[in-house]
């Protein structure tokens, strides 16, 4: 008698649970690490002022995020490169549309060196080299003599693919280059290595110095911040994106012309970020 | 009706009644033993179904052309690189097997002596109220999770390596391998000291009684008598440790080079599988590729599994007939 009450509580319950899953279904962000923290600020903000609306921000790297849009698994990717040409066909084929791609906010790519290390500049050319390998020590970029250990990212990240784009020129890393899971990683290990060399985004930098990068031998070699990277002399600055597989609508355009507006765009300075315009 | 005898009130229903089916016994009984078989199956079932979908997804490489230009058997071992993310991408799985083994073979130097000269202490020497001890405690720290254990190499345990060696860089095999220890040494000292308390008294009297002493009792007796039990859980332990992936991911740094330094960076089998598979596009020669490592390291650790089984069932013998 009573286990014939109980199983019925159990099975009632049960076909309850998709209909409360249907009721609240929130709006799934997914994607950069670089991103994580802006996005999750942008949430938390436009939740307070809406509190209908249920936003959902998880990291894991831009590929990672790019990939779950193609398999369907979020609503909106965040990314700190742009889309590669293998992705947008992926998401062509699966939903007929090539994407739709929202420039949030900007970011300088700092390169970290650890506070003992005496080097104050470097070349694109130079940082080349480092990370493919072909310079091994320091006192070959006018430092000590010691072996560079090099710390980079996980392949899934979009600023390991910012880095290469941008610098090594589609080059491969090092074999011997360590992946670190996330910005805050690379930073932690650079500052508690005398000879590292990393690179992340600047809003992550505390605790290392970053060097002043020279585009080529004619451009002046600029350190990151606020103003360099707002008027673009900074060489290493890059767009910050949002992915969605349609164009925004009901509460997602919401979010986003919130983002646009004024009032998200001055969060993006608050993390250490720069509006978009 | 009961068949005792009783008196108005007091009557004690003992027994259901001698039916053709007993009341509904056997039925009950039958139903029981279902359920038990039925969970047994489920666990061979789980098991089956997880090999079928680790083979079934890399399959493309061994059957499908276009995966096969880009990733195939040959190139496997063909390129000292791994970097599947690329204009040209190489999947090399040289590294990987190379980064596996030194950590592991790190983490057996360690745990295997320390966990073995361990159980012996605890079963041979330790009186009763030190083995109390000894033996929780050692088990506690199986109970320590690998992410913890992972996050104490990378923070604490590095430094103290690279203070103490200078050599290499921070995140290395030797930091892994240590931390891998600590993950296995339980394992390892738990089947051994199992396996050294079954041994009969007998032998360590003879042997006593002989005029050894009793650490030759111990290192010439008890052990070899023991060496089933003691060889199952360092084979155990072994599949531990190549297994594990939180430690690595964490502790080793992750690059993919071929160096024979135990201070150099590694990359494993597992942290790949962890640190790529969120990136990949279902389907990609990445993917495929990233499943026949799966199903490597799986096919790799049943082998560990059944070489266990089939030495300790020998050595079994051997002293059965003995």
């Amino acid at each position: 008698m009573n286990m014939k009450r109980i199983l019925s509580a159990f099975v009632l319950a049960a076909l309850l649970v998709p209909a409360f899953a249907l009721a609240v279904r929130p709006i799934t962000v997914k994607g950069s690490d670089t991103m994580v923290i802006l996005a999750q600020r942008w949430a938390e903000k436009y939740m307070d002022a809406n509190p209908g609306v249920t936003l959902q921000v998880t990291g894991g790297g831009s590929g990672v995020g790019l990939a779950a849009l193609i398999n369907g698994t979020t609503d909106v990717a965040t990314s700190s490169r742009p889309m590669k040409p293998d992705e947008k066909s992926k998401l062509r084929d699966r939903y007929q549309t090539p994407g739709i791609e929202i420039p949030v906010a900007r970011d300088g790519l700092s390169v970290y060196l650890n506070e003992q290390n005496p080097v104050r500049e470097l070349s694109f050319q130079q940082l080349s080299d480092i990370y493919t390998g072909k310079i091994t020590n320091w006192k070959d970029v006018g430092g000590p003599d010691a072996r560079l250990t090099l710390y980079g990212r996980e392949n899934s990240s979009g600023t390991y693919a910012f880095f290469k784009d941008v610098v090594l020129l589609g080059k491969d890393y090092a074999p011997s280059c360590q992946t670190l899971p996330g910005t805050a990683a690379v930073v932690s290990a650079v500052a508690q290595d005398g000879n590292g060399i990393g690179y992340g985004g600047a809003a992550y930098g505390k605790g290392i110095r970053e060097v002043a990068v020279r585009k080529d031998a004619q451009s002046p070699a600029v350190a990151p911040s606020a103003t360099t990277v707002q008027d673009g002399t900074y060489p290493l600055t890059r767009y910050l994106f949002f992915y969605m597989r349609k164009k925004p609508d009901g509460e997602i355009k919401k979010w986003v012309d919130w983002i646009l507006s004024p009032a998200g765009q001055s969060i993006s300075t608050e993390v250490g970020y720069f509006p978009v315009k | 009706m009961s068949s005792v005898a009783t008196t108005g009130e007091d009557r004690i229903r003992v027994l259901p009644p001698i039916t053709k089916t007993g009341g509904g016994r056997v039925g009950r009984e039958r139903a029981i033993v279902a359920v038990l078989g039925f969970c047994a199956v489920l666990a061979m079932v789980g098991l089956l179904l997880i090999i079928l979908f680790v083979f079934r997804e890399a399959l493309p490489i061994f059957i499908d052309r276009a995966t096969q230009a880009e990733a195939s058997i040959r190139g496997f071992f063909s390129t000292p690189f791994w970097q599947p993310v690329s204009d040209t991408p190489k999947y090399g799985l040289t590294p990987l097997l190379l980064g596996t083994f030194k950590v592991t073979m790190v983490a057996m130097i360690f745990a295997v002596p320390i966990a073995i000269l361990a159980a012996i202490f605890t079963s041979e020497f330790a009186p009763v109220r030190i083995r109390e001890i000894i033996k929780p405690a050692v088990e506690m720290l199986a109970g320590v999770p690998s992410v913890v254990l992972g996050f104490f190499a990378l923070i604490v345990l590095a430094t103290w390596i690279h203070t103490l060696t200078h050599q290499g860089t921070r995140l290395n095999a030797m930091n892994a391998g240590v931390a891998l220890a600590l993950a296995s040494i339980p394992t390892i000292f738990s089947v051994s000291e199992d396996a050294l308390r079954a041994v009969p008294n007998s032998f360590r009297e003879a042997s006593l009684a002989l005029g050894a002493s009793k650490w030759q009792t111990a290192w010439h007796v008890t052990l070899p008598a023991a060496a089933a039990g003691v060889s199952a859980g360092v084979l155990l332990g072994l599949a531990r440790a190549v297994g594990e992936t939180m430690i690595v991911l964490m502790a080793s740094g992750n690059a993919a080079m071929i160096s024979g330094s135990a201070f150099d960076s590694v990359r494993t089998f597992s942290a790949t599988i962890a640190a790529e598979m969120g990136e990949v596009v279902v389907g990609s020669a990445h993917y495929s590729t990233l499943f026949f490592i799966g199903g490597l390291l799986f096919t790799l650790i049943f082998m560990i599994n059944v070489c266990a089984g089939l030495f300790v069932e020998r050595l079994r013998r051997k002293l059965r007939s003995n």
